[in-house]
């Protein structure tokens, strides 16, 4: 069933991603911080949906595809507004506003439906395991729309055909750490999901959850990442080709998010 | 009251006769007081750059050959024949001096369309007029006004947002590769006109440091010395390459002074930082074949001016915008002046026609004293509701409609038409 709430939070978003693509045409101010305020708009309404779930399930909205999709959509838009404040720079919200409606057009659309069946509960720190990785997805995401867009402008700038619109994004040096910044994000996050998750699995079944699918690609998203960074730090490994990794790296978080979750795991779902 | 405008710019006279009618800031505060007090304007600002200089001034309304005066004053100051100033002098008047001091002010007027630098000198011209007391109510809202254009335009259009030189062009490209130049370094091999350009801009825009190289180790210096750079030895190149992030190259040379073995082993010991090479130099400086290289980004002149010329037509295309910011704030200029000069207008209107009223009665006193003193009040009475239906009752809407109000040439027509020529002191 989608509530009022739902279609409240589309609107946000999506009179948001339309300030955001004007503000990259005309670079306003004005247009720039209405941008802004209408993701604020939306996080928050969105946030009261989530809690409108919440209250319907008794437990955080993560047991179904509805759920996992908000959830996803809601930490993907603040990891985004972290980064926007953080960074100072808005021109990216063009490419980070559009997967976020994507996500929530769909989680909408599995709302009406989906049925409402309230899961049986597993505690607190299942449902801090399930949060972490999903804002560690939606880090991910974010450092992948990063790395996007710096292959593009990188791709501009070498071939020296600089139209208008590449004036209007970070320059590459930002791009790179905004991507970076993300990608910690991410990793903090994945962490404190795989730890919360290899604990709770031991307690419910006692040793099975080690070779399960799901904790191998994790494990292999989280260890590439991590090999991102130190690359970043130490080596050669900057620019257009730690870009690609990052980009790599995401296409195997969706591997884990969909094709792990949906056939191959026996005890991971939607998260 | 009338605001008036002389002057010479770029396309209308040499740069040799601007030299020589260029007012520095003393200069300018004198003339200011001089046309005030022995010339009779009630208010002057002189704004003066290396590409213009202008008077603007108000006079009262019935001095006819005050534009004369200026331009005599403005010869006679420098010491220049009014024959040679005369060939190149311009004039405006009332509205066209509004306007054209908003489209200096929007970069209109510059020799590079847009350019940004012109706006922080007309507002260091007024500040110059402000101080000295040469402002009046006249000339302060005319200066606010082109300060407001000038952000305006600079704000809601493209017009001086793009670079217009190659040199500029540069750095702006350096600054889209690392953001704030504020954490990098540049080096800056050759020290001629174009090395200089940019490295004016470098500064400008906060690089760290600045590292130097020439052949001629003295003129190096001078450059280095002038924009706080480090000099670097010619013959040492090699070692230093792994510094900068910015190389900037502009040398007479036939050959390339910067080999790939060069740029290969700075971008090893640099761990693949990304770099970025402008080779400003024909022929160039900078070997083609580092241009594959990993995180290296190589532009030359051409390519350079290739973003020049894109910059240019999107200035142009801005044009319209800017003009339209220009027309708005002229507009509002003049419905400013309209309102002032209404409120006076009646002022005088109702006091003209008072006297008229009252030489009318004296001209008919052996009938109005035929009249018994009753007769005579309710006379005078009549006169006066017959003025405030003239003057009063018309005005009212006029006085608060911006809309209704007329233009000042036309409130000017009609000063003219009842003989108000000549104003209050």
């Amino acid at each position: 069933m989608t509530t009022p709430l739902g279609y409240a939070t589309l609107g946000f978003y999506g009179a948001s991603l339309v300030f955001y693509s004007y503000y990259l045409y005309a670079v306003k101010r004005v247009v720039g911080w209405a941008a802004t305020l209408c993701l604020v708009g939306g996080i928050i309404v969105h946030w009261q949906a989530l809690l409108e779930r919440s209250r319907m399930l008794n437990n955080v909205p993560y047991q179904d595809w509805v759920g996992s999709l908000s959830l996803f959509a809601w930490f993907l838009a603040v990891t985004y507004l972290g980064v926007e404040t953080y960074h100072r720079q808005r021109s990216v919200g063009p490419f980070a506003l559009p997967l976020v409606i994507a996500l929530m057009l769909t989680s909408t659309v599995a709302a009406s439906i989906t049925p409402v069946v309230p899961p049986p509960s597993q505690g607190s720190a299942f449902a801090l395991h399930v949060t972490m990785n999903m804002l560690a997805y939606s880090a991910f995401t974010l450092a992948f729309v990063m790395s996007v867009i710096y292959l593009l402008q990188n791709r501009v700038l070498r071939d020296r055909k600089l139209g208008d619109t590449f004036w209007r994004f970070p320059p590459l040096e930002a791009l790179e750490r905004m991507s970076r910044t993300s990608v910690v994000i991410g990793i903090m996050g994945l962490s404190v999901g795989i730890v919360l998750g290899m604990v709770k699995a031991t307690q419910l079944w006692k040793g099975s959850w080690s070779w399960d699918p799901k904790v191998i690609a994790s494990f292999v998203v989280w260890g590439i990442y991590m090999v991102y960074v130190w690359l970043g730090n130490t080596t050669a490994w900057r620019g257009a080709r730690a870009s690609i990794l990052c980009v790599v790296n995401y296409l195997l978080v969706i591997f884990s998010y969909t094709i792990v979750n949906l056939f191959l795991s026996e005890h991971h779902r939607y998260f | 009251m009338r605001i008036l405008l002389v002057g010479v710019n770029h396309r209308t006279a040499p740069v040799e006769l601007r030299e020589r009618i260029a007012f520095n800031a003393e200069q300018a505060r004198r003339a200011e007081a001089q046309l005030r007090s022995d010339h009779g304007f009630r208010e002057a600002v002189v704004v003066s750059t290396c590409n213009r200089s202008e008077i603007y001034g108000v006079a009262p309304v019935h001095s006819k050959l005050a534009e004369d005066t200026l331009e005599c004053y403005l010869a006679d100051f420098h010491g220049v024949s009014h024959a040679e100033l005369g060939r190149c002098i311009y004039r405006r008047c009332d509205a066209d001096t509004v306007q054209h001091l908003f489209r200096v002010a929007a970069g209109l007027e510059s020799m590079l369309l847009g350019e940004a630098e012109i706006l922080g000198q007309v507002r260091a011209a007024y500040k110059v007029a402000v101080e000295a007391k040469a402002t009046g109510p006249v000339l302060n809202r005319l200066f606010q006004g082109a300060l407001e254009v000038g952000k305006r335009v600079r704000t809601e259009t493209d017009l001086g947002t793009r670079p217009m030189s190659v040199a500029f062009a540069g750095v702006k490209l350096a600054e889209q590769i690392f953001g704030n130049l504020r954490q990098h370094k540049a080096l800056i091999l050759g020290a001629g006109t174009m090395s200089e350009q940019v490295v004016e801009h470098l500064r400008n825009r906060g690089i760290e440091r600045i590292y130097v190289a020439n052949r001629a180790r003295e003129r190096g210096e001078q450059l280095a010395m002038r924009f706080g750079g480090e000099l670097v030895n010619w013959d040492s190149l090699g070692s230093v390459l792994a510094k900068p992030d910015i190389v900037v190259t502009s040398v007479s040379s036939s050959e390339p002074v910067v080999s790939r073995p060069m740029i290969e082993h700075a971008m090893h010991e640099r761990k693949n930082r990304g770099m970025f090479l402008i080779d400003l130099g024909v022929p160039r400086n900078i070997d083609p074949a580092v241009e594959p290289l990993y995180n290296v980004y190589l532009y030359n002149i051409d390519n350079l001016n290739q973003i020049v010329e894109q910059n240019r037509k999107a200035r142009e295309e801005e044009i319209p915008r800017a003009e339209a910011i220009v027309a708005e704030h002229v507009s509002k200029f003049e419905a400013w002046q309209s309102g002032m000069l209404m409120h006076t207008l009646f002022e005088e209107l109702r006091e003209k026609l008072q006297q008229e009223r009252e030489a009318f009665l004296r001209e008919h006193r052996e009938l109005i004293r035929q009249l018994s003193p009753e007769e005579r009040h309710q006379f005078g009475a009549l006169a006066e509701q017959l003025l405030d239906r003239l003057v009063r009752e018309p005005a009212s809407p006029l006085g608060h409609q911006k809309d209704l109000r007329p233009k000042p040439r036309e409130i000017q027509a009609v000063r003219e038409f009842f003989g108000l020529v000549r104003e209050k002191s």
